[in-house]
């Protein structure tokens, strides 16, 4: 479970970083992104899946969150 | 254009590879690459951040050494001590040239060396009361010091003393911070891991000091200067340029930097990050805990600098943006008359590239701004962000070595035949031996500023000095002298 720092790039897409394996991709999708709730799957740009219960209210970023690896 | 394509110099790292036994070949194979600048993400091509073989020669550094030779040892108002036996502070002492203004020994200490100079009996018996009688001999010896850090080499943490509670204990007694740096030096691949280890310590025991301190005046204009370490006067030539464009730098980290600059640097309203290598991670922590921004710039060069100065101003109002167009046309005159002298010199000149940080990176602007062509460049301690980075900025079929082996760098340069080569002082004397010009880019060969439209300005004359330097002609014995003008040969492969 890393703790991963969610920050917005100065295009305004969502970077992914973690700390510990210093690793910075950016998120492709996000299965939920309403204004009530942002979270679950997650798919980054190099194709890997992390997942994270989706929390409501969504975060402002930055932020520091806890996923887990989807397989 | 590189005089390469992309077939010769995928044949070229196979060329060089093929001395090595197959497991080491594989080994090296992921290290090595040529640029394609298309490509998003480096680790497709390019793998670093590994530990280096035993066996090939790396110019590597060790955790202790990015602790304190790079992130904590500039703060020149607090005193650094080099926690184990002597050696590895004396041998490192003052050289990577951080400049500082202060009294030595009276109110700043940047260049002394700090140890507690362990012993046999240190190492049986524990070091933490050294520890302890040390950090009070300081206090007596220099009361004007604001702070101290222990920093530790390999034994401290093979013996397991508790510097922790040693800092804890001496921090109350002097009321002044004394922050514990756990760096030992076997920590992690290379000095890489020393500079998280040394922010998570600024993190821990010197960010949050201030928290809830509202007496320091903020202005709408504030930023820190992150990860400048002031290298023969760098972070100067800098900040001169951040302030007349309207800019107040609160900070400076950490050349030059004092400790107060620091615990005041979230309370700015704009962190900006030159070495993101070093320092991304504080810089990452202020975002997410204080709202800070932070943006990368680069001042190498006057078109990066020209880029960044606007880069910078959009974050903030008119007045700012009015005031780097104005910084930018006041330096035009100035820069240009550079170009106008030394591009002529330096058309066409071909450059190799190893250094660690930011450099093999920020610099390719510059010697671009020069009409030259960064052919290969490399990191000692690079990450996959810094080569994701570096790929957009490097021309395609270029070389792009990580953690490169003294014979493979050695290879490359007899095959590419540079005629510069910038790196450190270990490769230095090699290189000049076999008649290459050679410039030591970690300190700036004693010369320096190369930031800002400055440090330009001498970058160009520095270049043109090496590159032009009529010894290189002078590498033969007369008889064995080449028509002039012809270019000497490499020595031949040993
Ligand atoms: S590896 Fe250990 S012993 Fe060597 S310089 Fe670093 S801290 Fe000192």
């Amino acid at each position: 479970m890393p703790s991963v720092m969610i920050r917005k790039s100065d295009t305004g897409a969502l970077l992914f970083y973690v700390a510990k394996k210093d690793m910075e991709e950016t998120i492709a999708s996000v299965e939920t992104d309403t204004p009530e709730a942002w979270g679950g799957r997650v798919e980054l740009t190099d194709g890997s899946q992390w997942y994270l219960d989706p929390i409501s209210p969504p975060p402002r970023f930055p932020t520091t969150l806890r996923f887990t690896r989807a397989a | 254009m590189s005089t390469l394509t992309r077939e010769e110099t995928l044949e070229l790292i196979q060329e060089v590879l093929e001395v090595y036994p197959d497991k080491a070949k594989k080994e090296r194979a992921k290290h090595l690459a040529v640029n394609d600048p298309t490509v998003e993400q480096s680790k497709k091509c390019i793998i670093s951040n590994r530990k280096s073989l035993p066996g090939v020669m790396t110019v590597r550094g060790c955790a202790y050494a990015g602790s304190k030779g790079v992130v904590w040892g500039p703060i020149k108002d607090m005193i650094h001590i080099s926690h184990g036996p002597v050696g590895c502070g004396q041998y490192s002492r003052a050289g990577r040239r951080n400049y500082y203004v202060g009294m030595t020994g009276i109110n700043t200490f940047g260049t002394m060396n700090f140890t507690s100079d362990f012993q046999e009996k240190d190492i049986v018996f524990g070091g933490d009361k050294k520890l302890d009688k040390l950090i009070s001999e300081i206090e007596s010896l220099f009361p004007l010091s604001k702070g101290i850090s222990v920093q530790s080499e390999c034994p401290i943490g093979l013996i397991g003393d508790d510097i922790e509670a040693v800092a804890k204990k001496k921090s109350k007694e002097l009321e002044k911070p004394v922050v514990p740096v756990r760096c030992e030096g076997f920590r992690g691949v290379s000095q890489s891991l020393g500079h998280h280890i040394a922010n998570d310590a600024i993190r821990d025991w010197v960010i949050g000091n201030r928290d809830g301190d509202e007496s320091f005046a903020t202005t709408p204009y504030d930023v820190a200067v992150i990860g400048d370490y002031n290298i023969g006067g760098d972070a100067w030539s800098s900040r001169i340029l951040l302030e007349e464009m309207g800019l107040r730098v609160v900070a400076q980290w950490s050349g030059d930097g004092t400790l107060s600059e620091m615990e005041l640097t979230p309370k700015v309203k704009l962190n900006l990050i030159h070495c993101y290598r070093s320092m991304n991670y504080i810089s990452r922590h202020m975002e997410v805990k204080y709202g800070v921004p932070w943006m990368e710039y680069n001042f190498f060069g006057p078109t990066k600098i020209a880029e960044s100065l606007r880069k910078i101003a959009a974050f903030f109002d008119e007045t700012i943006q009015a005031g780097a167009e104005q910084v930018i046309a006041k330096y035009t005159a100035e820069y240009e008359a550079i170009i106008a002298k030394y591009r002529p010199r330096l058309e066409g000149k071909r450059v190799m590239l190893y250094v660690g940080g930011l450099r093999p990176r920020h610099v390719i602007g510059a010697y671009e701004d020069l009409g030259m062509e960064v052919v290969g460049t490399g990191y000692e301690f690079g990450h996959n962000d810094d080569y994701d980075r570096t790929m957009k900025e490097m021309g395609n079929a270029t070389l792009l070595y990580d953690d490169i082996t003294g014979y493979e760098f050695e290879e490359f340069v007899k095959k590419v035949k540079p005629d510069l080569v910038g790196s450190g002082i270990k490769e230095k004397y090699i290189f000049q031996k076999m008649g290459i010009p050679f410039r030591q880019m970690h300190s700036w060969d004693y010369s320096g500023p190369y930031h800002g439209y400055d440090g330009f300005a001498i970058f160009a004359r520095d270049m043109d000095m090496t590159i032009n330097n009529p010894c290189w002609k002078q590498m033969r014995a007369s008889w064995q002298q080449l028509a002039t003008g012809e270019a000497l040969p490499l020595a031949a492969s040993a």
